[in-house]
Protein backbone atom coordinates (compact mmCIF):
# COMPACT_ATOMS: atom_id res chain seq x y z
CA UNK A 1 0.00 0.00 0.00
CA UNK A 2 1.17 3.07 -1.11
CA UNK A 3 2.28 5.73 1.67
CA UNK A 4 -0.38 9.11 1.91
CA UNK A 5 1.72 11.90 0.11
CA UNK A 6 1.34 15.96 -0.56
CA UNK A 7 3.24 16.74 -3.09
CA UNK A 8 3.82 20.68 -3.43
CA UNK A 9 5.04 22.12 -6.47
CA UNK A 10 6.51 25.96 -6.49
CA UNK A 11 8.82 26.36 -9.67
CA UNK A 12 9.66 30.03 -10.42
CA UNK A 13 11.77 29.52 -13.55
CA UNK A 14 13.36 26.42 -15.10
CA UNK A 15 15.97 27.87 -18.00
CA UNK A 16 18.15 25.64 -19.92
CA UNK A 17 21.19 27.21 -21.95
CA UNK A 18 20.76 27.36 -25.37
CA UNK A 19 23.82 27.58 -28.05
CA UNK A 20 21.95 29.05 -30.79
CA UNK A 21 20.53 32.27 -30.47
CA UNK A 22 23.30 32.91 -27.71
CA UNK A 23 20.80 33.11 -25.15
CA UNK A 24 18.45 31.00 -23.11
CA UNK A 25 15.36 29.14 -22.78
CA UNK A 26 12.96 30.16 -20.37
CA UNK A 27 10.67 26.09 -20.32
CA UNK A 28 8.61 27.25 -17.20
CA UNK A 29 7.79 29.92 -15.36
CA UNK A 30 5.57 30.10 -12.13
CA UNK A 31 4.72 26.74 -12.36
CA UNK A 32 2.99 26.41 -8.61
CA UNK A 33 0.42 23.29 -7.33
CA UNK A 34 -0.10 21.44 -4.79
CA UNK A 35 -1.44 17.21 -5.26
CA UNK A 36 -3.53 16.14 -2.37
CA UNK A 37 -3.27 12.75 -0.85
CA UNK A 38 -4.18 9.97 -4.31
CA UNK A 39 -4.95 12.67 -6.58
CA UNK A 40 -4.76 11.59 -10.38
CA UNK A 41 -3.65 14.85 -11.98
CA UNK A 42 -3.38 15.11 -16.11
CA UNK A 43 -0.71 17.45 -16.79
CA UNK A 44 -2.22 19.01 -20.45
CA UNK A 45 0.13 20.84 -22.97
CA UNK A 46 1.06 22.03 -26.57
CA UNK A 47 4.75 19.70 -27.15
CA UNK A 48 7.35 21.70 -25.71
CA UNK A 49 5.74 23.63 -22.97
CA UNK A 50 8.14 21.55 -20.92
CA UNK A 51 5.84 18.74 -19.47
CA UNK A 52 8.94 16.63 -19.37
CA UNK A 53 11.05 18.81 -17.66
CA UNK A 54 8.66 19.49 -15.13
CA UNK A 55 8.36 16.16 -13.97
CA UNK A 56 12.25 15.52 -14.38
CA UNK A 57 11.69 18.17 -11.93
CA UNK A 58 9.43 16.31 -9.36
CA UNK A 59 11.14 13.16 -10.23
CA UNK A 60 14.56 14.66 -8.76
CA UNK A 61 16.24 14.08 -12.19
CA UNK A 62 16.55 17.89 -12.88
CA UNK A 63 17.66 19.65 -9.57
CA UNK A 64 18.77 22.82 -11.86
CA UNK A 65 15.84 25.33 -11.33
CA UNK A 66 14.75 27.81 -9.07
CA UNK A 67 11.97 26.72 -6.74
CA UNK A 68 11.48 24.22 -4.77
CA UNK A 69 9.81 20.60 -4.76
CA UNK A 70 8.38 18.82 -1.71
CA UNK A 71 6.60 15.74 -0.18
CA UNK A 72 4.94 15.29 2.43
CA UNK A 73 4.55 11.68 3.32
CA UNK A 74 1.94 10.43 6.27
CA UNK A 75 2.90 7.42 7.38
CA UNK A 76 -0.47 6.94 9.45
CA UNK A 77 -2.70 9.19 10.91
CA UNK A 78 -0.36 10.45 13.98
CA UNK A 79 3.01 10.40 12.53
CA UNK A 80 4.02 12.16 9.28
CA UNK A 81 7.49 12.68 7.70
CA UNK A 82 8.54 15.14 5.22
CA UNK A 83 10.58 14.82 3.06
CA UNK A 84 11.73 17.92 0.37
CA UNK A 85 14.18 19.56 -2.12
CA UNK A 86 14.40 22.73 -2.21
CA UNK A 87 16.51 24.67 -4.80
CA UNK A 88 15.86 28.10 -4.58
CA UNK A 89 18.49 30.35 -5.32
CA UNK A 90 21.01 31.73 -2.74
CA UNK A 91 20.12 29.30 0.18
CA UNK A 92 23.34 26.94 -0.25
CA UNK A 93 21.97 24.54 2.55
CA UNK A 94 18.98 24.05 0.65
CA UNK A 95 19.24 20.46 -0.72
CA UNK A 96 17.73 17.60 0.01
CA UNK A 97 16.30 18.06 3.65
CA UNK A 98 14.30 15.92 5.98
CA UNK A 99 12.76 16.06 9.13
CA UNK A 100 10.89 13.84 11.87
CA UNK A 101 11.39 10.23 11.66
CA UNK A 102 11.77 8.65 8.39
CA UNK A 103 9.59 4.97 8.20
CA UNK A 104 10.84 4.68 4.52
CA UNK A 105 12.06 6.27 1.64
CA UNK A 106 9.90 8.21 -0.81
CA UNK A 107 9.12 5.96 -3.66
CA UNK A 108 8.93 7.89 -6.80
CA UNK A 109 7.49 5.22 -9.87
CA UNK A 110 8.82 6.78 -13.21
CA UNK A 111 6.92 5.28 -16.38
CA UNK A 112 8.99 7.43 -19.36
CA UNK A 113 7.60 7.84 -22.56
CA UNK A 114 9.65 5.02 -24.03
CA UNK A 115 9.67 2.21 -22.37
CA UNK A 116 13.34 2.29 -21.32
CA UNK A 117 13.59 -1.61 -20.33
CA UNK A 118 16.68 -3.12 -19.96
CA UNK A 119 16.93 -5.14 -23.43
CA UNK A 120 20.28 -7.56 -22.15
CA UNK A 121 17.66 -8.26 -19.02
CA UNK A 122 14.64 -10.73 -19.40
CA UNK A 123 11.00 -9.26 -18.40
CA UNK A 124 11.31 -10.89 -14.90
CA UNK A 125 15.06 -9.82 -14.50
CA UNK A 126 13.84 -6.43 -15.77
CA UNK A 127 11.15 -6.28 -13.06
CA UNK A 128 13.34 -7.84 -9.82
CA UNK A 129 16.13 -5.16 -10.51
CA UNK A 130 14.24 -2.28 -9.16
CA UNK A 131 12.60 -4.57 -5.74
CA UNK A 132 14.21 -5.18 -2.82
CA UNK A 133 14.84 -8.86 -1.81
CA UNK A 134 11.98 -9.30 0.78
CA UNK A 135 9.87 -7.49 -2.03
CA UNK A 136 10.88 -9.93 -4.97
CA UNK A 137 9.85 -12.80 -1.95
CA UNK A 138 6.38 -11.18 -1.35
CA UNK A 139 5.66 -12.39 -4.82
CA UNK A 140 4.92 -9.24 -6.05
CA UNK A 141 6.20 -10.07 -9.34
CA UNK A 142 4.11 -12.86 -10.20
CA UNK A 143 0.84 -11.32 -9.15
CA UNK A 144 1.60 -8.22 -11.50
CA UNK A 145 2.80 -10.57 -14.42
CA UNK A 146 -0.37 -12.44 -14.02
CA UNK A 147 -2.35 -8.94 -14.02
CA UNK A 148 -1.24 -7.86 -16.89
CA UNK A 149 -1.21 -11.13 -18.74
CA UNK A 150 2.64 -11.35 -19.37
CA UNK A 151 2.88 -14.45 -16.99
CA UNK A 152 4.25 -16.44 -20.40
CA UNK A 153 6.93 -13.90 -21.51
CA UNK A 154 8.21 -13.38 -18.12
CA UNK A 155 11.49 -15.31 -19.68
CA UNK A 156 11.52 -12.78 -22.94
CA UNK A 157 14.08 -10.40 -23.60
CA UNK A 158 12.12 -6.95 -24.72
CA UNK A 159 13.19 -6.73 -27.96
CA UNK A 160 11.30 -9.96 -28.78
CA UNK A 161 8.05 -8.10 -27.27
CA UNK A 162 5.58 -5.58 -29.04
CA UNK A 163 5.61 -2.03 -28.27
CA UNK A 164 2.53 -2.58 -26.54
CA UNK A 165 3.51 -5.36 -24.33
CA UNK A 166 6.94 -2.88 -23.90
CA UNK A 167 4.80 -0.65 -22.11
CA UNK A 168 2.60 -2.90 -20.36
CA UNK A 169 6.00 -4.13 -18.69
CA UNK A 170 7.11 -0.80 -18.12
CA UNK A 171 3.76 -0.06 -16.38
CA UNK A 172 3.88 -2.71 -13.97
CA UNK A 173 7.72 -1.91 -13.45
CA UNK A 174 6.51 1.24 -11.65
CA UNK A 175 3.44 -0.25 -9.99
CA UNK A 176 6.11 -2.80 -8.21
CA UNK A 177 8.13 -0.36 -5.86
CA UNK A 178 4.29 -0.01 -4.61
CA UNK A 179 5.19 4.06 -5.49
CA UNK A 180 3.72 6.91 -3.70
CA UNK A 181 3.85 8.91 -6.40
CA UNK A 182 3.30 7.58 -9.99
CA UNK A 183 5.05 10.02 -12.44
CA UNK A 184 3.69 9.30 -16.05
CA UNK A 185 5.09 10.97 -19.63
CA UNK A 186 2.41 10.05 -22.66
CA UNK A 187 3.03 6.41 -21.37
CA UNK A 188 0.68 5.75 -24.26
CA UNK A 189 1.71 7.13 -26.57
CA UNK A 190 1.16 5.77 -30.36
CA UNK A 191 -0.69 2.80 -29.53
CA UNK A 192 -3.49 1.49 -31.11
CA UNK A 193 -7.08 2.18 -29.95
CA UNK A 194 -7.67 -0.62 -28.31
CA UNK A 195 -5.11 -1.49 -26.22
CA UNK A 196 -4.47 2.07 -25.68
CA UNK A 197 -8.37 1.65 -23.63
CA UNK A 198 -6.63 -1.77 -22.33
CA UNK A 199 -3.79 0.31 -20.54
CA UNK A 200 -6.03 2.87 -19.60
CA UNK A 201 -8.05 0.11 -17.37
CA UNK A 202 -5.10 -1.51 -16.18
CA UNK A 203 -4.02 2.16 -14.81
CA UNK A 204 -7.32 2.97 -13.21
CA UNK A 205 -7.59 -0.03 -12.10
CA UNK A 206 -4.38 0.14 -9.88
CA UNK A 207 -5.14 4.02 -8.73
CA UNK A 208 -8.27 2.77 -7.18
CA UNK A 209 -6.98 -0.15 -5.32
CA UNK A 210 -4.18 1.65 -4.43
CA UNK A 211 -4.14 4.93 -4.34
CA UNK A 212 -1.03 6.58 -5.01
CA UNK A 213 -0.84 10.31 -6.23
CA UNK A 214 -0.30 10.28 -9.93
CA UNK A 215 1.38 13.01 -12.33
CA UNK A 216 0.37 12.46 -15.63
CA UNK A 217 1.53 14.11 -18.94
CA UNK A 218 -0.47 13.96 -21.92
CA UNK A 219 -1.28 16.06 -25.10
CA UNK A 220 -4.93 14.66 -25.61
CA UNK A 221 -7.71 16.07 -23.93
CA UNK A 222 -9.97 13.03 -24.29
CA UNK A 223 -7.52 11.00 -22.53
CA UNK A 224 -7.08 13.39 -19.49
CA UNK A 225 -10.36 13.39 -18.90
CA UNK A 226 -11.11 9.96 -18.94
CA UNK A 227 -8.08 9.45 -16.23
CA UNK A 228 -7.79 12.71 -14.93
CA UNK A 229 -9.18 13.81 -10.97
CA UNK A 230 -8.01 17.01 -11.86
CA UNK A 231 -6.73 18.84 -14.63
CA UNK A 232 -4.10 20.88 -14.85
CA UNK A 233 -3.24 23.20 -17.99
CA UNK A 234 -0.31 24.90 -19.77
CA UNK A 235 0.12 27.29 -21.78
CA UNK A 236 3.59 26.85 -24.68
CA UNK A 237 6.95 27.88 -24.17
CA UNK A 238 7.20 29.28 -21.23
CA UNK A 239 5.28 26.77 -19.82
CA UNK A 240 2.91 28.11 -17.29
CA UNK A 241 0.23 27.10 -15.25
CA UNK A 242 -3.44 28.59 -17.07
CA UNK A 243 -6.23 26.53 -15.92
CA UNK A 244 -6.21 24.49 -12.88
CA UNK A 245 -9.77 22.30 -12.75
CA UNK A 246 -11.54 19.29 -11.14
CA UNK A 247 -12.88 17.04 -13.54
CA UNK A 248 -16.09 16.02 -12.41
CA UNK A 249 -17.25 12.93 -14.08
CA UNK A 250 -17.89 9.63 -12.56
CA UNK A 251 -15.77 6.94 -13.92
CA UNK A 252 -18.57 4.88 -14.90
CA UNK A 253 -20.07 7.73 -16.80
CA UNK A 254 -16.49 8.37 -18.57
CA UNK A 255 -17.21 5.02 -20.49
CA UNK A 256 -20.00 6.02 -21.62
CA UNK A 257 -19.41 7.48 -25.08
CA UNK A 258 -22.81 10.04 -25.37
CA UNK A 259 -21.95 11.44 -21.72
CA UNK A 260 -18.21 11.73 -22.02
CA UNK A 261 -18.83 13.45 -25.90
CA UNK A 262 -20.86 15.52 -24.56
CA UNK A 263 -18.90 16.69 -21.45
CA UNK A 264 -15.61 17.21 -23.58
CA UNK A 265 -17.87 19.46 -25.36
CA UNK A 266 -18.86 21.43 -22.93
CA UNK A 267 -15.56 21.87 -20.74
CA UNK A 268 -13.64 23.26 -24.03
CA UNK A 269 -16.83 25.64 -24.66
CA UNK A 270 -16.11 26.85 -21.11
CA UNK A 271 -12.58 27.01 -21.16
CA UNK A 272 -11.19 28.12 -24.17
CA UNK A 273 -7.54 27.72 -23.07
CA UNK A 274 -8.46 23.70 -23.40
CA UNK A 275 -9.21 24.03 -27.61
CA UNK A 276 -5.62 25.94 -28.26
CA UNK A 277 -4.04 22.76 -27.04
CA UNK A 278 -5.12 20.15 -30.18
CA UNK B 1 31.41 -26.52 -32.49
CA UNK B 2 29.19 -26.85 -35.90
CA UNK B 3 30.88 -27.21 -39.14
CA UNK B 4 27.79 -27.48 -42.02
CA UNK B 5 29.07 -30.56 -43.51
CA UNK B 6 30.65 -28.89 -46.99
CA UNK B 7 32.46 -26.07 -44.89
CA UNK B 8 33.94 -28.26 -43.11
CA UNK B 9 35.34 -30.50 -46.23
CA UNK B 10 36.81 -26.35 -47.75
CA UNK B 11 38.51 -26.36 -44.46
CA UNK B 12 40.17 -30.18 -44.75
CA UNK B 13 41.11 -29.07 -48.01
CA UNK B 14 42.53 -25.64 -47.22
CA UNK B 15 44.57 -27.19 -44.16
CA UNK B 16 45.83 -30.63 -46.70
CA UNK B 17 46.60 -27.91 -49.44
CA UNK B 18 48.95 -25.83 -47.11
CA UNK B 19 50.82 -28.74 -45.96
CA UNK B 20 51.63 -29.91 -49.63
CA UNK B 21 52.23 -26.88 -50.89
CA UNK B 22 54.82 -26.60 -47.79
CA UNK B 23 56.11 -30.18 -48.55
CA UNK B 24 56.87 -28.86 -52.13
CA UNK B 25 58.65 -25.84 -51.22
CA UNK B 26 60.96 -27.81 -48.69
CA UNK B 27 61.75 -30.80 -51.30
CA UNK B 28 62.48 -27.82 -54.03
CA UNK B 29 64.83 -25.96 -51.68
CA UNK B 30 66.19 -29.43 -50.06
CA UNK B 31 68.25 -27.67 -46.94
CA UNK B 32 68.65 -27.37 -43.71
CA UNK B 33 67.00 -24.05 -43.46
CA UNK B 34 63.62 -24.58 -44.69
CA UNK B 35 62.48 -28.13 -43.57
CA UNK B 36 59.67 -30.24 -44.27
CA UNK B 37 56.14 -30.82 -42.22
CA UNK B 38 57.26 -34.39 -40.50
CA UNK B 39 61.10 -32.98 -39.59
CA UNK B 40 58.98 -30.13 -37.72
CA UNK B 41 56.26 -33.21 -36.64
CA UNK B 42 59.58 -34.68 -35.36
CA UNK B 43 60.81 -32.27 -33.56
CA UNK B 44 57.74 -31.16 -32.16
CA UNK B 45 57.32 -34.40 -30.73
CA UNK B 46 60.86 -34.53 -29.26
CA UNK B 47 60.06 -31.72 -27.62
CA UNK B 48 57.14 -32.84 -26.05
CA UNK B 49 58.58 -35.73 -25.03
CA UNK B 50 61.26 -34.16 -22.97
CA UNK B 51 58.48 -31.85 -21.48
CA UNK B 52 60.46 -28.70 -22.72
CA UNK B 53 57.86 -27.14 -24.89
CA UNK B 54 55.39 -27.49 -22.17
CA UNK B 55 57.91 -25.49 -19.64
CA UNK B 56 58.32 -22.70 -21.74
CA UNK B 57 55.18 -22.18 -23.29
CA UNK B 58 53.39 -22.28 -19.88
CA UNK B 59 55.87 -19.56 -19.11
CA UNK B 60 54.93 -17.40 -21.63
CA UNK B 61 50.95 -18.33 -20.77
CA UNK B 62 51.03 -17.10 -17.69
CA UNK B 63 53.27 -13.58 -18.50
CA UNK B 64 50.61 -13.28 -20.87
CA UNK B 65 47.80 -13.89 -18.50
CA UNK B 66 49.14 -11.72 -15.59
CA UNK B 67 50.34 -9.10 -18.21
CA UNK B 68 46.27 -9.10 -19.58
CA UNK B 69 44.64 -9.00 -16.39
CA UNK B 70 46.73 -6.02 -15.48
CA UNK B 71 46.28 -4.27 -18.46
CA UNK B 72 42.84 -4.60 -18.27
CA UNK B 73 41.99 -3.85 -14.90
CA UNK B 74 43.80 -0.26 -15.26
CA UNK B 75 42.54 -0.08 -19.23
CA UNK B 76 38.65 -0.35 -17.91
CA UNK B 77 39.32 1.80 -14.68
CA UNK B 78 40.65 4.61 -16.57
CA UNK B 79 38.58 4.34 -19.89
CA UNK B 80 35.41 4.57 -17.93
CA UNK B 81 36.62 7.48 -16.08
CA UNK B 82 37.72 9.35 -19.30
CA UNK B 83 34.81 8.46 -21.42
CA UNK B 84 32.32 10.22 -18.90
CA UNK B 85 34.49 12.95 -17.61
CA UNK B 86 34.87 15.48 -20.37
CA UNK B 87 37.40 18.05 -18.54
CA UNK B 88 39.43 14.84 -17.50
CA UNK B 89 39.38 13.19 -21.46
CA UNK B 90 40.70 16.99 -22.53
CA UNK B 91 43.40 16.77 -19.64
CA UNK B 92 44.70 13.19 -20.70
CA UNK B 93 43.99 13.08 -24.29
CA UNK B 94 47.50 14.29 -25.58
CA UNK B 95 49.22 11.98 -23.01
CA UNK B 96 47.24 9.27 -24.36
CA UNK B 97 48.32 9.88 -27.54
CA UNK B 98 51.92 10.34 -26.63
CA UNK B 99 51.30 6.38 -25.29
CA UNK B 100 49.62 5.18 -27.78
CA UNK B 101 52.68 6.18 -30.02
CA UNK B 102 56.17 4.95 -28.09
CA UNK B 103 57.39 2.10 -29.90
CA UNK B 104 56.38 -1.12 -27.87
CA UNK B 105 60.48 -1.61 -27.87
CA UNK B 106 61.12 1.40 -26.07
CA UNK B 107 58.70 0.49 -23.20
CA UNK B 108 60.41 -2.69 -23.18
CA UNK B 109 64.11 -1.47 -22.90
CA UNK B 110 63.56 1.33 -20.47
CA UNK B 111 61.82 -1.22 -18.20
CA UNK B 112 64.49 -3.43 -17.96
CA UNK B 113 66.76 -0.45 -17.39
CA UNK B 114 64.91 0.80 -14.47
CA UNK B 115 63.77 -2.22 -12.90
CA UNK B 116 66.06 -4.81 -13.81
CA UNK B 117 66.11 -7.94 -15.97
CA UNK B 118 63.13 -9.34 -13.58
CA UNK B 119 59.64 -10.71 -14.05
CA UNK B 120 58.06 -7.57 -12.78
CA UNK B 121 59.76 -5.52 -15.24
CA UNK B 122 58.91 -8.19 -18.22
CA UNK B 123 55.19 -7.68 -17.25
CA UNK B 124 54.84 -4.11 -16.48
CA UNK B 125 56.26 -3.60 -19.88
CA UNK B 126 53.83 -5.49 -21.47
CA UNK B 127 50.92 -4.34 -19.70
CA UNK B 128 52.07 -0.46 -20.37
CA UNK B 129 51.99 -1.26 -23.80
CA UNK B 130 48.28 -2.84 -23.86
CA UNK B 131 46.61 -0.16 -21.46
CA UNK B 132 46.34 2.91 -24.10
CA UNK B 133 44.74 0.46 -26.54
CA UNK B 134 42.46 -0.60 -23.11
CA UNK B 135 41.66 2.88 -22.53
CA UNK B 136 40.73 4.06 -26.10
CA UNK B 137 38.11 0.74 -27.00
CA UNK B 138 36.71 1.44 -23.39
CA UNK B 139 36.41 5.09 -23.42
CA UNK B 140 34.45 4.95 -26.83
CA UNK B 141 32.10 2.58 -24.94
CA UNK B 142 31.51 4.96 -22.08
CA UNK B 143 30.88 7.84 -24.23
CA UNK B 144 28.18 5.72 -25.87
CA UNK B 145 26.22 4.88 -22.34
CA UNK B 146 22.45 5.18 -22.51
CA UNK B 147 21.42 8.57 -20.08
CA UNK B 148 18.22 7.05 -20.60
CA UNK B 149 19.14 4.26 -18.29
CA UNK B 150 21.02 5.80 -16.06
CA UNK B 151 17.89 8.32 -15.18
CA UNK B 152 15.52 4.89 -15.17
CA UNK B 153 18.15 3.60 -12.16
CA UNK B 154 18.03 7.10 -10.65
CA UNK B 155 14.80 7.05 -10.15
CA UNK B 156 14.12 3.67 -9.38
CA UNK B 157 17.16 4.51 -6.56
CA UNK B 158 18.96 1.18 -7.71
CA UNK B 159 22.56 0.74 -5.95
CA UNK B 160 25.78 1.11 -7.16
CA UNK B 161 26.56 -2.27 -7.85
CA UNK B 162 23.28 -3.17 -9.35
CA UNK B 163 23.58 0.11 -11.80
CA UNK B 164 27.39 -1.42 -12.99
CA UNK B 165 26.78 -4.85 -13.59
CA UNK B 166 22.72 -4.58 -14.53
CA UNK B 167 23.32 -1.14 -16.80
CA UNK B 168 26.90 -0.36 -17.47
CA UNK B 169 28.63 -3.56 -17.92
CA UNK B 170 26.20 -5.00 -20.14
CA UNK B 171 26.65 -1.58 -22.75
CA UNK B 172 30.26 -2.28 -22.55
CA UNK B 173 30.30 -5.21 -23.54
CA UNK B 174 31.01 -5.26 -26.97
CA UNK B 175 33.80 -2.76 -26.65
CA UNK B 176 35.37 -5.50 -23.74
CA UNK B 177 34.89 -8.20 -25.92
CA UNK B 178 36.52 -6.31 -28.42
CA UNK B 179 39.76 -5.05 -26.77
CA UNK B 180 40.28 -8.67 -25.51
CA UNK B 181 40.23 -10.30 -28.21
CA UNK B 182 42.67 -7.31 -29.86
CA UNK B 183 44.44 -7.66 -26.40
CA UNK B 184 45.42 -11.50 -26.53
CA UNK B 185 46.67 -10.56 -30.38
CA UNK B 186 48.84 -7.89 -29.06
CA UNK B 187 50.43 -9.08 -25.93
CA UNK B 188 51.68 -12.35 -26.59
CA UNK B 189 53.75 -10.57 -29.70
CA UNK B 190 54.97 -8.33 -27.16
CA UNK B 191 55.47 -11.21 -24.66
CA UNK B 192 57.95 -12.86 -26.95
CA UNK B 193 59.56 -9.98 -27.45
CA UNK B 194 60.08 -9.03 -23.82
CA UNK B 195 61.31 -12.56 -23.16
CA UNK B 196 63.65 -12.41 -26.21
CA UNK B 197 65.39 -9.66 -24.50
CA UNK B 198 65.85 -10.48 -20.83
CA UNK B 199 64.29 -13.66 -19.51
CA UNK B 200 65.84 -17.12 -19.48
CA UNK B 201 62.48 -19.15 -20.32
CA UNK B 202 59.30 -18.64 -22.75
CA UNK B 203 58.53 -18.99 -25.95
CA UNK B 204 60.88 -15.86 -27.28
CA UNK B 205 63.49 -16.97 -24.88
CA UNK B 206 63.72 -20.76 -26.55
CA UNK B 207 63.03 -18.59 -30.47
CA UNK B 208 66.05 -16.14 -29.57
CA UNK B 209 68.10 -19.65 -29.05
CA UNK B 210 67.29 -21.38 -31.96
CA UNK B 211 67.98 -18.51 -34.52
CA UNK B 212 70.92 -18.70 -32.87
CA UNK B 213 71.59 -22.29 -33.57
CA UNK B 214 69.98 -21.97 -37.00
CA UNK B 215 67.34 -24.21 -35.87
CA UNK B 216 64.66 -23.48 -38.26
CA UNK B 217 62.48 -26.93 -37.51
CA UNK B 218 62.25 -25.92 -33.61
CA UNK B 219 61.04 -22.62 -34.32
CA UNK B 220 58.54 -24.13 -36.53
CA UNK B 221 57.32 -26.44 -34.08
CA UNK B 222 57.42 -23.93 -31.76
CA UNK B 223 55.26 -21.23 -33.78
CA UNK B 224 52.88 -24.23 -34.72
CA UNK B 225 52.55 -25.03 -31.51
CA UNK B 226 51.76 -21.37 -30.10
CA UNK B 227 49.37 -20.75 -32.81
CA UNK B 228 47.04 -23.66 -31.96
CA UNK B 229 47.06 -23.11 -28.32
CA UNK B 230 45.87 -19.04 -29.13
CA UNK B 231 43.36 -20.69 -31.24
CA UNK B 232 42.31 -23.05 -28.40
CA UNK B 233 42.10 -19.86 -26.34
CA UNK B 234 39.79 -18.37 -29.11
CA UNK B 235 37.35 -21.13 -30.15
CA UNK B 236 37.29 -22.77 -26.03
CA UNK B 237 37.50 -19.52 -24.53
CA UNK B 238 36.57 -16.21 -25.96
CA UNK B 239 33.78 -17.21 -28.44
CA UNK B 240 31.49 -18.97 -26.39
CA UNK B 241 31.97 -16.06 -23.99
CA UNK B 242 30.87 -13.26 -26.67
CA UNK B 243 27.96 -15.54 -28.03
CA UNK B 244 26.53 -15.55 -24.01
CA UNK B 245 26.84 -12.10 -23.38
CA UNK B 246 24.47 -11.08 -26.85
CA UNK B 247 22.25 -13.73 -26.28
CA UNK B 248 19.84 -10.76 -25.97
CA UNK B 249 20.33 -9.83 -29.37
CA UNK B 250 17.70 -10.55 -31.58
Amino acid sequence: MAALMQLQVDISRKIFRSFEESGQIVALENVRFAADVGEFLCILGPSGCGKTTLLNIVAGLDSNFEGAVSFKTFVDTEHFVQDAYDHREKTPESSRGNSGSRDRELRIGYVFQNPRLLPWRTVEENLRLVLSSEQVQSGIIDKLLTSAELEAFRNTYPSQLSVGMQRRVSLIRAFSIQPDLLVMDEPFVSLDKRMEDNLHQVLLDYWHSSKPSILFVTHHINEALKLASRLLVFSSRPGTLILDIPVELTYPERNTPEIFRDFVTQLSEEYPEIRQIN
Amino acid sequence: MVFRKSSFRVTLLSFVSLLAIWYLVALLANSRIFPPPLDVLEVLLESIAKGELQYHIGHTLMRVFISFVLAMTVGIGIGIALGISKSLDRFFDSWLTLLLNVPALVTIILCYVWLGLVEAAAILAVAINKIPNVIVTIREGARALERDYLEMAQTFKLSRTVVLRHIILPQLAPYLVATTRSGLSLIWKIVLVVELLGRSSGVGFQLHLFFQLFDIASIFAYTLAFVLVIQVLEYGLLQPLERRISRWRR
